[in-house]
């Protein structure tokens, strides 16, 4: 929660390093390559995407959901829809068209269907149940500047919680370092699938991101060490510091890149620093900036110094005074991920307002909703129906499916995985759930949830309800909500 | 029982002159009135007059004169009860200058009384009195001893409204929080609670001695056991923090030992032995969203332990606990509708955030269902309360209209057109 960040994420599978060799002066995989002929054979041996995703689909079959009210992603609504996945992914939504020959068929008569919910600020696996220091491992809060670290290195693939929020309708997540550093480090992607290692949960060909943070929990955090930063101004002399650095360690690279462009035989690598490799790429784009930032003036002053150092933040998270500044926010174009009522429990977010979050998305901002939490994450979509009822007290003109986007297609943007989950869309990945009722009301529960077209979840069926190892032999015979 | 005023001087006179309306009755009609103790009633009227509901009924007459609400077919409810507050000890969590919740001091543990230190200006107080809660324990946490102190029942209105009564309950805990207070094991914690009991009898039957320091050496402080006896005696409620199953049942049977009047709270996996909680006619504080296997004493924690507990006969009332106990007494009606979603019956969710609480606190017969005689603590709601984004439209305490402003959306309405000039002429 509040003392948790975001990280930042670098590079990701080869796939996607490949794309990016061809747009920057310097990637991962040319290191590598480079380091192969030039630095003998300790260092060819990184590979562009050390750590690559072994995520697979789980067999699915053809399968047509009939009859339900589907909420698409996009903040459309098509009733009597059938939806139809096939091969992992969404093949078709229609109204009241028929299921194709040989399809499993799920009645949806009364129920409601919606992408697979994405949380975009998860700590679940590397802040488990049991909360135990033995497994904790959210924050290296022993340096303001841990931008060398990885939150997939600290995630617990058996942690409980994964289940719960899957039972909540959750199929992806961005699990994030916490937030007592400047830069805490990077996030990694996860597709909500057991798996007996982190690779297995990889979102496949996701975008690393790189965690920040504003404001308290830097200064609190360093300043009772009596080291810095003990002020917001020297958080942001410490971010500065990094980012000078990164541009140094590019120009450098970009410098040998060069010379070895040329054929220079004596061209001799950069030393090879982790955490400028994560700066470096955030300067450059491959990893995206996730910013935890609750006050207004702070978001204004993190757009001036990505101006200053030529870089894009892609979300701030918490944002609880992002409607301050939602105009701003809306035109540079840049997710707010917020909580629909969190508030108070310290000075910088004493000016949290209920309607923060339908303010955002009533000034074209993209507005998401996140949960930082493995209790939140368990209802995100009770938490956009909080917000959509906020805004229309107060006469905002929004509709139950644009609520759903908060939770789903504007998630995925903020992940830059837009193109691949977060709608009812033809050829994106079938991360589907069917609601026994209108998500949007207490009273309805996630029935199904189906991960690239497999039935990974059914509220009926104990089978498909997987227990992690840790809880097996303890708690055998309940299911895990 | 004694109610005090907190404060007694200007601003309840100003807040008394700005309330001139108890002269008139007020007459609610055309609600669908759930009145908890006896049905919900279509076309509904509520009446109630100088504080006190004086009808309830389906389609009443507003008495002549009466001010009429057409609450056209809205949900009207009672005053919501949250058995489990910071509500007046505490502004910002991270800000220790205003929170008054807890004492690290040696000096004092059952003896701690948080009513001192309610603030009736905290801000937190209007915000959740617009989400419908009327009245809330503040509870307080757990410092340095098994024995944390004793809460304060509130009641949330505006100026004279707002009153506080101290000393309504004793809070102990004896889990793995419990066991570490007290040098790291359960067989500890057992220890110290039956050696405090019995140096309060002690207390109780040689205070002369205390006077004349010739006492014996006691596990707490005179100020401490003294404290302790109403518990003892039966009549002050002790409520107990306690998760693991195995807890519990030494819980009850303490209980049973001392004659004592206790109620559990968390109770994570009291679903386990919800016979014997009934049994013992103990009631439950729960928080309806716990199911998160933290800790080794709570791996059987689960959403369905309200509905478990309720099917085995225990009283339950539902509280928001956790990171949110703070900040978000406020949801808790939305808290209810979530122990529906797993198995509680709306009846009873509803019972468990207003006529539960009410018998719990020993209030049953002023507050916690719409009926002839009691206060006047009524809820009219733009939805199904228990509904994700429900709110009220209307709260009235002890029969007083409630502003529904709130700090809140005060800075909302600030914010409200960023285009427009500001009162300030700049942005």
């Amino acid at each position: 929660m509040r003392f948790r960040v975001m990280a930042t994420r670098s590079i990701v599978n080869i796939g996607v390093a490949g794309l990016l060799l061809s747009a920057a002066p310097i990637g991962l995989g040319a290191y590598a390559q480079l380091a192969g002929s030039a630095a003998g054979k300790r260092l060819s041996d990184v590979p562009a995407d050390p750590y690559p995703s072994t995520y697979a689909p789980r067999p699915s079959v053809l399968t047509a959901i009939v009859g339900a009210t589907a909420y698409t992603g996009t903040g459309a609504t098509v009733a009597n829809a059938t939806v139809v996945m096939d091969g992992g992914k969404i093949v078709s939504i229609g109204e009241g068209a028929p299921a194709p020959a040989g399809a499993v068929v799920i009645d949806g008569k009364g129920k409601f269907v919606t992408p697979g919910l994405i949380d975009a600020h998860s700590h679940l696996g590397v802040g488990p149940s049991p909360s135990l220091a033995a497994v904790e491992g959210t924050n290296e809060a022993t340096d303001p500047n841990t931008a060398e670290v990885w939150a997939e290195h600290s995630v617990w693939p058996q942690d409980p919680q994964f289940a719960r929020a899957l039972a909540g309708g959750v199929t992806s997540m961005q699990i994030l370092p916490g937030s007592a550093n400047l830069f805490g480090g990077r996030s990694v992607i996860l597709k909500n699938v057991w798996s007996r290692s982190v690779q297995g949960m990889k979102f496949p060909g996701a975008k690393y991101g790189l965690k920040m943070a504003c404001g308290e929990n830097p200064m609190r955090v360093y300043g009772e060490k009596n080291r810095t930063p003990a002020t917001r101004m020297a958080n942001f002399a410490g971010y500065r510091a990094g980012w000078v650095k990164a541009l140094e360690y590019q120009y450098e690279w970009d410098q040998f890149n060069a010379k070895r462009a040329q054929g220079d035989p004596a061209a001799k690598p950069p030393k090879r620093d982790l955490e400028l490799d994560t700066l470096a790429a955030a300067l450059r784009g491959d990893i995206l900036v996730q910013m935890h930032c609750y006050r207004a003036d702070e978001m204004m002053q993190v757009l001036d110094m990505a101006e200053e150092f030529g870089y894009r933040v892609t979300q701030f998270h918490h944002a609880v005074e992002a409607y301050k500044v939602r105009d701003v926010l809306a035109r540079k174009n840049i997710c707010g991920s917020m909580w629909s009522d969190w508030w108070g429990f310290k000075m910088e977010s004493l000016d949290g307002i209920e309607e923060n979050i339908a303010l955002m998305h009533d000034a074209g901002a993209c507005a998401v909703v996140h949960s930082d939490s493995a209790v939140g994450i368990q209802r995100l979509n009770l938490d956009a129906a909080k917000s959509l009822a906020a805004g229309r007290r107060i006469g905002l003109n929004i509709s139950d499916g644009e609520a759903i986007k908060w939770i789903t297609l504007n998630p995925a943007k903020s992940l830059a995985l837009d193109d691949r989950v977060g709608s009812l869309e033809a050829g994106k990945m079938a991360d589907v759930v069917v609601w026994s009722g209108n998500p949007l009301s207490v009273y309805s529960h996630a029935e199904k949830v189906y991960i690239d077209g497999a039935l990974t979840y059914d509220y009926d069926d104990p089978a498909r309800q997987y227990r992690s190892d840790f809880e097996t032999g303890y708690m055998d015979k309940e299911n895990v909500r | 029982m004694r109610t005090w005023h907190v404060q007694a001087g200007v601003l309840s006179f100003a807040l008394s002159l700005a309330s001139p309306v108890l002269a008139a009755p007020t007459a609610i009609v055309n609600g669908t009135v759930h009145t908890v103790s006896g049905g919900t009633i279509a076309n509904g009227t509520v009446i109630f007059d100088s504080g006190v509901l004086t009808a309830v009924g389906a389609g009443l007459a507003a008495p002549a004169g009466a001010t009429v609400i057409d609450a056209k077919g809205a949900n009207v409810t009672p005053g919501l009860i949250n058995s489990y507050t910071r509500l007046g000890l505490l502004e910002i969590e991270l800000v220790k200058s205003t929170n008054d919740t807890e004492t690290d001091s040696a000096l004092f543990s059952a003896a701690f009384d948080v009513a001192p230190g309610i603030n009736p200006a905290s801000a937190l107080i209007p915000i959740t009195r617009v989400k419908g809660v009327t009245r809330a324990i503040a509870a307080p946490d757990f410092g340095k001893t098994n024995f944390a102190g004793q809460g304060a029942l509130l009641s949330l209105g505006e100026g004279a409204a707002f009153t506080v009564r101290p000393k309504v309950a004793m809070y102990m805990t004896v889990g793995e929080t419990g066991k570490r207070l007290v040098g790291g094991a359960r067989g500890a914690v057992w220890a110290f609670v039956r050696q405090a009991f019995a140096d309060a009898r002690y207390y109780e039957r040689n205070k002369s001695d205390f006077d004349e320091n010739r006492a014996r050496a006691t596990a707490l402080t005179r100020l401490d056991l003294e404290a302790l006896l109403p518990v003892l005696d039966g009549k002050m409620p002790l409520v107990v923090d306690v998760h693991r199953a195995s807890d519990i049942q030494a819980v009850v049977a303490l209980a049973g030992e001392y004659k004592l009047k206790v109620v559990l709270i968390g109770a994570r996996e009291g679903w386990q032995v919800a016979g014997d909680i009934a049994k013992a006619n103990i009631p439950v504080i729960l928080d309806p969203t716990n199911n998160l296997p933290g800790r080794f004493e709570a791996l059987g924690a689960t959403l369905e332990n309200a509905a478990k507990l309720h099917a085995a006969g225990v009283k339950v009332a539902i509280a928001v606990m956790g990171d949110q106990v703070a900040y978000n007494a406020r949801s808790l009606a939305y808290y209810g509708g979530l122990a529906v979603q797993n198995g509680l019956p709306k009846d009873a969710a509803l019972a468990a955030i207003t006529k539960t609480p009410a018998e719990i606190w020993g209030m049953g017969d002023k507050v916690g269902t719409l009926e002839r005689g009691k206060e006047a603590d009524v809820v009219i709601w733009d939805n199904d309360p228990l509904e994700a984004g429900a709110a009220p439209t209307h709260v009235f305490i002890k029969g007083q209209a409630q502003s529904l402003e709130t700090r809140q959306t005060k800075l909302r309405d600030r914010y409200r057109n960023l285009g427009a000039p500001s009162e300030l002429g700049y942005r």
